[in-house]
């Protein structure tokens, strides 16, 4: 009777498999074909203007921390480079920051809604999404320009006499990214909100904790999957940014995204993109395992005594 | 089985007359393309022209280069030209396919990139200078001092087009160099003026045309053509030719190697080395073109544009941008990024 249940199982599993194999395997190629298109590239010599020379070389990994003066030919630590990437990352956190500060309170408010009125609310959030990224972006040019909707109000009002110039500065390359990547913190946080028990809320005030500690040791800690969840789906996308610095920041600092794109067009030094790329991807798996340990840690080390 | 064979019948129909319709697919650089000429180029000959956008030379080349693109024609800077060549990308051209051929002018005709034209047509051509709103800043305009050293005025008002090769090679003539010059006292001059000079711009964008006209950049590094159409809607705006030295470039039509519409795409080069046609291209984007006699049927505010006729005492400071040779790229790649950091 058991051994029967038990093959049965075991042939259930083996069905299973063998119906999601053509998904698998389709995912595997597509996911990690490319991926080893960009490895492999990045341990080959550049070409003389553009593509790739099908020998053996390091110079794109050498190329990512050291960058040989050209004045007098000694290779040092490439500055350049890692204020690039200092900036993105630096860029990145502060998105992450900025999207919390503003997507919490807002999931809140959708998730303390009556049950009817949340759907409505959750579909105003998804309405930027109905425009194309780089027409939203352009469209916070509109407002940020020295000659737009901010300045010409303010002006007009007499609050300031001159246009202030916020368009193409990080300041401009942070609003536009926070801005984009609103709704999907904001989502996450929402769906981890809602399933927050109110009554834990009272059980707090009832032992007299304050506002801010019912915050701190209660609510943040039950919310934390969706705040670690929006974070990384911030965070994340945040780092490969190319739209949002490019309009909004001048063009004049780039970010790795620019700087990969750099190297693929008017540098001509692929293996160095290729290279660069594959260090943005391990950026982002050590800021996931980073996540997905808090994760692990916040889990087992709840109960407060 | 009849039904079946009704509808399979029906279907190559619908297919076939699908294909009836006869085109060309160009590749060439945005806002560039005048769509009267491609209007009327279907009126002549019944082919629908498809453009395709791309915004730097070798965006252009990466993805020919990679295949499967669909492309017929393409518009290479000259710089490029001799690369298309070397790397097959481009067909040498059937001369008995182009009557118009003799209509290139003299002087467009034994070009250092292409000689006797037998791979390239003209599109258009043109110089990288300064555009300066005059009313902002009224001194002298025909320098690179305008972004290299740049005047009180225009601090923090400035842009300067992100065009590598464009940019770099302003600076090396303003610090008295050639064109992707290797001579390191030169580019050490170069790197360091560029970089003390980046904190007074603005930014490094494309979108001049625009941006010249509204009023959000007081000046820029902008193309004479661009330049022409901003000061038509902003009549302060001006274009400067650098004294100390300034690129001059050409972009040429070119057929693609694996092009598969070639009758057609040699039905377009014959179009646009006729005269009033050549005139019609030169008329949207405000550059000048390579084809003489055209010149009577360009528009008027064009004939006397001091931004599309050179005046004379600055003929002598443009040059044509030779290819860079590997090393020199390596060079102006470093200095771009150390500018870009």
């Amino acid at each position: 009777m058991s051994r029967a249940e038990e093959s049965q199982r075991r042939a259930s599993a083996r069905n299973g498999w063998l119906l999601s194999a053509p998904a698998l395997v389709l995912l595997a190629l597509a996911a990690s074909g490319p991926l080893l298109i960009v490895f492999v590239y990045s341990f080959l010599e550049k070409g003389q203007y553009g593509n790739v020379i099908w020998d053996f070389s390091l110079d794109g990994w050498v190329g990512i921390l050291f960058s040989r003066d050209i004045f007098d030919d000694t290779l040092k630590l490439a500055d350049a480079h890692m204020t690039i990437f200092w900036r993105s990352v630096k860029l990145s956190l502060l998105t992450t920051f900025i999207t919390f500060a503003l997507g919490f309170p807002t999931a809140w408010f959708i998730a303390t809604r009556p049950a009817t009125q949340r759907a409505m609310w959750l579909f105003l959030i998804t309405i930027p999404f109905w425009t194309n990224l780089l027409i939203r972006t352009f469209a916070i040019g509109e407002i940020l320009r020295t000659e737009g909707l901010i300045n010409t109000v303010l002006v007009k009002l007499g609050i300031i006499s001159a246009p202030i110039q916020m368009l193409y500065n990080d300041g401009a390359v942070l609003v536009g990214m926070a801005y984009v990547y609103l709704p999907l913190m904001v989502l996450p946080l929402f769906s981890a909100i809602e399933r927050f028990d109110m009554r834990l809320l009272e059980a707090g005030y009832d032992l007299y904790a304050s506002r801010m500690q019912v915050l701190r040791h209660v609510i943040l800690p039950i919310v934390k999957p969706g705040i670690v969840a929006g974070s990384i789906l911030v965070f994340v996308p945040s780092l490969g940014a190319y739209v949002t610095p490019r309009i909004l920041g001048g063009g004049k600092n780039m970010m790795i995204g620019n700087f990969i794109e750099l190297q693929f067009g008017q540098g001509r030094n692929w293996p160095l993109g290729a290279a660069l790329s594959m260090t943005l991807l391990v950026i982002v798996t050590v800021a996931l395992l980073f996540y997905v340990r808090a994760i692990n840690r916040g889990g087992t080390g709840g109960g407060h005594g | 089985m009849k039904k079946t064979l009704a509808t399979i019948a029906a279907l190559m129909a619908t297919t076939g007359l699908a294909q009836a319709q006869e085109v060309l697919n160009l590749f060439n650089w945005g806002n560039y393309t005048n769509p009267d000429l491609l209007t009327k180029f279907e009126e002549e000959t019944g082919i629908k022209v498809v453009v395709t956008d791309y915004d730097s030379n070798d965006a252009a080349l990466a993805k020919v280069e990679a295949g499967g693109h669909g492309f017929d024609l393409v518009v290479p800077s000259a710089n490029y030209v001799p690369i298309w060549t070397e790397k097959g990308l481009i067909a040498e051209l059937d001369m008995s396919k182009l009557a118009n051929h003799g209509n290139i002018a003299p002087e467009w005709m034994d070009v250092p990139w292409d000689p006797g034209r037998k791979y390239s047509v003209p599109w258009q051509w043109g110089s990288t200078g300064v555009a300066v709103n005059t009313s902002v800043y009224s001194g002298d305009i025909n320098t690179s001092a305008i972004f290299l050293d740049v005047p009180e005025e225009l601090k923090g008002k400035i842009n300067v087009v992100p065009e590598m090769n464009d940019v770099v090679n302003l600076a090396i003539f303003y610090y008295g160099g050639e064109p992707c010059t290797e001579d390191l006292e030169v580019l050490k001059k170069v790197r360091d003026g560029l970089v003390a000079a980046k904190p007074n711009w603005i930014s490094m964008d494309y979108g001049a045309t625009e941006k010249l006209t509204n009023n959000d950049w007081a000046a820029s590094v902008n193309w004479n053509g661009s330049t022409m159409r901003a000061r038509l809607a902003n009549p302060p705006v001006q274009y400067g030719y650098p004294k100390e030295g300034y690129p001059l470039w050409m972009d040429s039509v070119a057929l693609l190697s694996d092009a598969q519409n070639v009758e057609n795409a040699y039905k377009f080069l014959d179009f646009i080395m006729v005269p009033e046609n050549a005139a019609l291209i030169s008329a949207f984007a405000r550059y000048a073109n390579g084809i003489a006699g055209s010149d009577e049927f360009m528009p008027n505010e064009m004939k006397d544009a001091p931004e599309v006729v050179v005046p004379s005492e600055f003929k002598e400071a443009g040059h044509f941008l030779p290819t860079c040779s590997p090393k020199a790229t390596e060079y102006i790649t470093a200095i771009w990024t150390e500018l870009q950091k």
